[in-house]
């Protein structure tokens, strides 16, 4: 028997921030103790449950690491795969169901298969405005069911500035005309640098242009 | 150079990307210098003082006043928190991406000082999953600071903790509504909480909690260290300050133009951003982010720039991020647009934002497929009165502020598009967006 289970909270951590057990919210992800899987039923690879562990401690609460240690799972397996989902319950000591709902609120966390490269397409007002539904259908055309391109449309990415956009492994780029989204995808295929020209990272600031 | 309507406190010298660095933010902009003054010589009391002098207003939406909000954490030995909301995902808005990108350590320094006021112990950043390169930034600066003693325990032999965290959401608007990012970093779905207790008393695991945008927070290291009398040199009386405005749409410059509150609407849209594309004119805007109502042109351009003079016509500030609409935007097509992101966006705790987003969304379907009648309009009208208020968040009042005002202002194009909906040549106007005729290609 797990003594922090027991008393239903977690015993202060390295840091000693108390953690008030009498205001916790919502579900208990730790209270149906037999559904917690023991790390040596999942065969956990010790790189992720080493990185799992010092993500969790970073928070006063270990369960405060969920988003993490899930963006973590899907590093390693490309998705939230159902067995990167009990490993990292394991290590987490809750129970994978909770992961569960917690992986499948969020957009960017996959509980199906997605391919090895993301195209996010914005197509909300300002990119809308601009093109982007265009510039969405040019990506998907461009990716012609390759199983490597994962392509969808997105709400708001916060590049308003460079609509229309894309945002192609979690790097932005635009303005991009719809003729540039085979250009991206070839480049992705190559391993090439993708449109350098477009990066967001090397824009200045509007007010100086 | 800087536009010279432009008034750069927060983005001076970002365009340098040494700014980045630590040594850079040292050498540029005097770094770290008002946290060390903060740490070594000044109280809570007397941080707290200049920060409620200042009146300074929150960035992130609401307006609240920083300072006020801070004292309203209690005293005592209780573990409290601080957390930055870096969950910028209002449609619009684009202007903390900017200020992370480019000046992180301007945010960290600020949120040091901040946590010196509210006695917090441990801090967060809750960022955006798709800022993940604003966030790769954010940790690279967080363990500069962390080496360089600002940040850790005993910071510069005050006898102080701080530990300051870089969390990642992975994709969720609602994520940016305080408690819900609050369950968010408790690692549960993001679903809001009840208010009150408010997370000043009851927030981050159940301790007091102050949150603040990712601006406002930016702007607490200038405050503390010029004074709150030089703050309110700029701006109006009851907006004082700079404010970093995105603006997008239909304008030549899109982009963050930092400006004094205050301005005229109209120099922003047409000194700063160029104005409309040749040959076109405005025909309304979002003030504040998609969640404001829309202001036609002609009420809304010679307005001041300031909380107060936007939400006296009846929209607000928020977020400061101007959408401009020119003359080719279909109205009903952006209502559509609009009510589409907060029905993907809504947790679904309540019936009212649940329900009302979804059928929102069905009859403006209706509407621009040609299939309405007169009296959906009145129905939509009537489901956006009974969302506003009736809520545990604002969410559902986000769409439908904006939709309720598109309704009401350009009701007869909302006419013209259920009676003629031959205007409408794109059968697949609603999967595909705006036709070419009525939608907008910029």
């Amino acid at each position: 028997m797990n003594p922090e289970t027991e008393r239903g909270f977690d015993a202060p951590n390295e840091h000693h921030l108390p953690v008030d057990p009498s205001v916790s919210r919502g579900r208990v992800p730790d209270r149906a103790e037999e559904e917690i899987p023991e790390l040596h039923e999942v065969d956990c690879p010790p790189e992720l449950q080493e990185r799992i562990e010092t993500l969790m401690g970073r928070y006063p609460d270990r369960r405060s690491a969920s988003i993490p240690a899930l963006w973590a799972v899907q590093e390693r397996y490309g998705w939230c795969t159902p067995e990167g989902i009990r490993q990292a319950a394991a290590v987490m000591r809750v129970t994978p169901a909770y992961l569960e709902s917690v992986a499948s609120f969020y957009d960017l966390l996959h509980t199906k298969p997605v391919g090895r490269h993301r195209i996010e397409v914005c197509t909300n007002i300002s990119c809308w405005m601009r093109g982007g539904d265009r510039l969405l259908d040019a990506f998907k055309a461009a990716a012609d069911g390759d199983e490597d391109f994962w392509v969808t449309g997105f709400e708001c990415l916060g590049a308003c500035d460079i609509a229309p956009m894309a945002s192609i492994n979690q790097r932005y780029y635009g303005p991009l005309e719809a003729a540039e989204a085979g250009t991206a995808i070839e480049q992705l295929r190559g391993e090439a640098e993708v449109l350098p020209e477009k990066a967001l990272a090397k824009r200045g600031l509007a007010g100086d242009s | 150079m800087a536009h010279r309507l432009e008034k750069r406190v927060l983005l001076e010298h970002a365009e340098d990307p040494a700014l980045r660095t630590l040594e850079g933010y040292r050498r540029l902009a005097g770094g770290y210098e008002t946290l060390e003054r903060s740490y070594k010589d000044l109280e809570q009391d007397e941080v707290l003082k200049e920060l409620e002098d200042s009146g300074l207003r929150g960035r992130g939406g609401a307006g609240f006043a920083m300072g006020k909000k801070a004292s309203f954490l209690p005293r005592g030995d209780m573990a409290k928190y601080l957390g930055c909301n870096a969950d910028e995902s209002e449609p619009g808005a684009f202007k903390d991406r900017e200020l992370m990108q480019r000046n992180p350590h301007q945010l960290i320094e600020g949120i040091a000082i901040a946590a010196l006021a509210a006695d917090a112990g441990h801090a967060f950043i809750f960022i955006r999953g798709e800022y993940a390169a604003q966030a790769d930034i954010l940790d690279q600066a967080v363990a500069e600071a962390y080496e360089a003693g600002y940040l850790g325990t005993n910071i510069l032999g005050c006898h102080r903790d701080l530990e300051l965290v870089v969390h990642r959401g992975a994709g969720a608007y609602i994520c940016g509504e305080e408690t819900a990012l609050l369950d968010a970093l408790e690692g549960k779905r993001g679903n809001p909480r009840l208010k009150p207790p408010f997370p000043a008393v009851q927030g981050l695991y159940g301790g007091p909690t102050l949150i603040n945008n990712v601006e406002t927070l930016s702007n607490v290291p200038h405050i503390v260290r010029k004074g709150a009398e030089w703050f309110k040199g700029f701006g109006t009386e009851q907006s004082p300050g700079t404010k970093v405005v995105s603006i997008s749409g239909g304008v030549k410059r899109p982009g963050n133009y930092e400006v004094e509150l205050g301005i005229p609407t109209r120099e922003l849209i047409y000194d700063l951003a160029g104005g409309p594309q040749e040959g076109h004119e405005i025909k309304a805007f979002f003030p504040g982010g998609s969640s404001s109502p829309v202001l036609k042109a002609e009420e809304g351009l010679d307005l001041p720039y300031s909380f107060e003079a936007m939400a006296e016509a009846g929209s607000m500030l928020g977020s400061g991020s101007i959408i401009v609409c020119d003359d080719r935007v279909s109205i009903p097509h952006l209502a559509l647009r609009t009510a589409r992101f907060y029905h993907h966006e809504s947790c679904g705790k309540c019936a009212p934002c649940r329900e009302g987003t979804n059928w929102t969304v069905k009859m403006l379907e209706r509407m621009v497929r040609g299939e309405a009648t007169p009296l959906d309009l009145d129905i939509v009208s009537s489901v956006q009165q009974n969302i506003i208020g009736h809520c545990l968040c604002v969410l559902g009042d986000s769409m439908a502020m904006p939709v309720g005002a598109m309704v009401r202002k350009f009701r007869e194009e909302f006419e013209a598009v259920m009676e003629n909906p031959e205007l409408v040549l794109d059968p697949h106007a609603v999967v595909q967006g705006a036709p070419e005729t009525l939608g907008a290609q910029v």
